[in-house]
C-alpha cells in the first residue's frame, strides 16, 4: 500500500497472495453458519487483546462485534498494516432490530484487495446511550457519503465526520429519522404538512458553498457572485 | 448593402381560382395548438422507459405533431410527469412547471404520479396535482406506450375545444386564504384523517 498519493499505483487484487495460490473460484455448498473463520480475526485478537467480543461466520463471511471505544484504532490497523491491508471500504451502514431491547448495530464492510478478504465489522449501541460512533473518513475518505447517508437514515452520529448533513432526504427535514423501527411509515406529520414543508424548501438550497468545487475557485470569482455565495443568497437558509 | 424596396401590397388581386377557406379562429388555433404539441418529459422511473418507447420509431408520438421534444421547460408546452415523484423533488417540478409559458398542458403518466401508487410512504407524493394541475391522468403501473399515446390523443381532443376568448384556463390561481374556496391545512388534516396519514400506524407494529 503505497502511501504515496501522487502517483497512480494499479490494484491488483490477490496481488499479495503470492504467483501459486490457488485462482479464486466461487465457494459452493456454504453453510449458513460456522465455517472457516477469517484469519484477520486472531490478528485482532492478538493486537489489541480484549477489542473483540464476539466473531462468528454466516454464509461464509466473517463477523466481528468490535469493542466501540476501540473500533476506529481496529479499522485504522486493518488499513495500514501490510499483513491486512484492507484497502476498501464497501459499506457503512446499521441495524436496528424490531426487538426494542437489542442494540443497534453499526455495520463496516472491509475488503482486502491484495488478500481477497472480506470482513464485516459491528459495534453495538446499547438503547440510551449516545447513538455515536467514530468516523472512519480519515482512513477511507470513500466513507464521507456511506456515514452521512447513515446519519440521515438512522440518526447516528458520526464523530470527526468533516460535514455530517442529510444526504438523501432534504436538510430542514424534520420528521426525524426514516429508518428507525420507531417511525411511522408515512412520516410523522400530515401529508399537507409533508407538502407544504417540502414546497417551502428551495430546490437551490442543497448546492451551499462547500459542496460545489465552486468553494475552491471561490477566489478568483466575480465580486458580486462572492458576495451573494458569502451572504447565503442563493442557498436560501 | 442596401434596403430592396417594399414591395405594393396587392390583397386585391385574387383571382377567384385561389383555395380559401373559413373558420372560426379557435378551432384554427387550436388545431395549430393540438397537432404540434411540445412534451416535456419528467421521467424518473420506469414510466420514462415506457415514455421512450413511445417516442420511438414503432410507436412515435411525432405522428402526432411532438417530433420535437423540449428538455427546456421554457420551450415546452406539455409537461408529461413520468414516474414518482418524490418530496425533495416537489418544489423542483413546481418550479420547472413555473418556468414553462402559457398556454401549457399536464399529462400525469401512470400511477406513482397520478396517485403515489404503491409508495404510500413518507418520501412520496401522493399524486402531482397536489402540487402542479393535471389534465389528463394515464394509468397504469407502467402505461404500455399505447396507454400514453391515447392520453395524448385524450389531451388533443381537450385542447381542441379550449376557448381563447376563456381566460380563466390560462389563470394559475395561489392560493388565497382571503377567498370563501379556502380551506386551511389543519382542517384538511381532519377531512383526511381517516383515509389520508396516520401517525399511530408504524410499520413494525409496534
Amino acid at each position: 500500500m503505497s502511501s504515496d498519493s501522487t502517483s497512480f499505483s494499479p490494484v491488483i487484487a490477490g496481488s499479495a497472495l503470492g504467483s501459486n495460490a490457488a485462482a479464486p473460484a466461487t465457494p459452493k455448498n456454504v453453510a449458513h453458519r460456522g465455517g472457516a473463520l477469517n484469519p484477520t480475526v486472531d490478528a485482532i485478537r492478538a493486537q489489541f487483546a480484549g477489542a473483540v467480543l464476539r466473531a462468528d461466520v454466516v454464509w461464509g463471511e466473517t463477523t466481528v462485534v468490535v469493542d466501540r471505544a476501540r473500533v476506529h484504532d481496529v479499522i485504522r490497523w486493518l488499513h495500514d498494516d501490510p499483513s491486512q491491508a484492507y484497502n476498501y471500504l464497501s459499506d457503512v451502514t446499521a441495524v436496528e432490530f424490531r426487538d426494542l431491547e437489542q442494540p443497534i448495530e453499526v455495520v463496516w464492510h472491509l475488503r482486502s484487495l491484495p488478500y481477497r478478504r472480506f470482513i464485516r465489522l459491528k459495534v453495538l449501541i446499547e438503547k440510551g446511550t449516545p447513538m455515536d460512533v467514530p468516523s472512519v473518513w480519515d482512513i477511507y475518505k470513500g466513507a464521507d457519503w456511506l456515514e452521512r447517508e447513515c446519519y440521515d437514515m438512522f440518526g447516528i452520529t458520526f464523530r470527526g465526520h468533516p460535514d455530517l448533513r442529510r444526504l438523501l432526504m432534504w436538510e430542514q427535514y424534520k420528521e426525524g429519522y426514516p429508518l428507525r423501527k420507531d417511525f411511522p411509515l408515512r412520516g410523522r406529520f400530515s401529508r399537507s404538512e409533508q407538502l407544504r414543508q417540502a414546497l417551502a424548501a428551495n430546490p437551490e438550497a442543497r448546492y451551499s458553498k462547500e459542496e460545489l468545487s465552486i468553494a475552491d475557485a471561490f477566489e478568483d470569482l466575480p465580486a458580486d457572485m462572492r458576495r451573494r455565495l458569502d451572504t447565503g443568497e442563493r442557498t436560501g437558509e | 448593402m442596401g434596403l430592396s424596396p417594399r414591395p405594393e401590397p396587392n390583397f386585391t388581386e385574387l383571382s377567384g381560382d385561389e383555395p380559401w377557406i373559413t373558420t372560426k379562429l379557435d378551432a384554427f388555433v387550436n388545431w395549430g395548438r393540438k397537432n404540434s404539441l411540445w412534451p416535456m418529459p419528467f421521467g424518473t422511473a420506469c414510466c420514462a422507459i415506457e415514455f421512450m418507447a413511445a417516442a420511438a420509431s414503432k410507436y412515435d408520438i411525432a405522428r402526432f405533431g411532438m417530433e420535437r421534444q423540449a428538455f427546456s421547460p421554457r420551450q415546452a408546452d406539455l409537461l408529461i410527469c413520468a414516474g414518482r415523484v418524490p418530496f425533495k423533488l416537489a418544489p423542483v417540478l413546481r418550479r420547472i412547471w413555473q418556468q414553462m409559458p402559457q398556454p401549457k398542458w399536464c399529462i400525469s403518466m401512470g400511477a406513482c404520479a397520478s396517485t403515489g401508487g404503491m409508495f404510500d410512504n413518507y418520501a412520496v407524493v401522493q399524486g402531482i396535482d397536489s402540487i402542479i394541475p393535471v389534465d389528463v391522468y394515464v394509468p397504469g403501473c407502467p402505461p404500455r406506450p399505447e396507454g400514453l399515446l391515447y392520453g395524448i390523443m385524450m389531451l388533443q381532443r381537450k385542447v381542441g375545444n379550449e376557448r381563447m376568448s376563456d381566460k380563466s384556463l390560462r389563470n394559475e390561481m395561489e392560493p388565497d386564504p382571503s377567498s370563501q374556496l379556502y380551506i386551511p391545512p389543519s382542517v384538511i388534516d381532519e377531512i383526511s384523517e381517516p383515509f389520508g396519514n396516520s401517525v399511530h400506524q408504524t410499520r413494525s407494529g409496534l
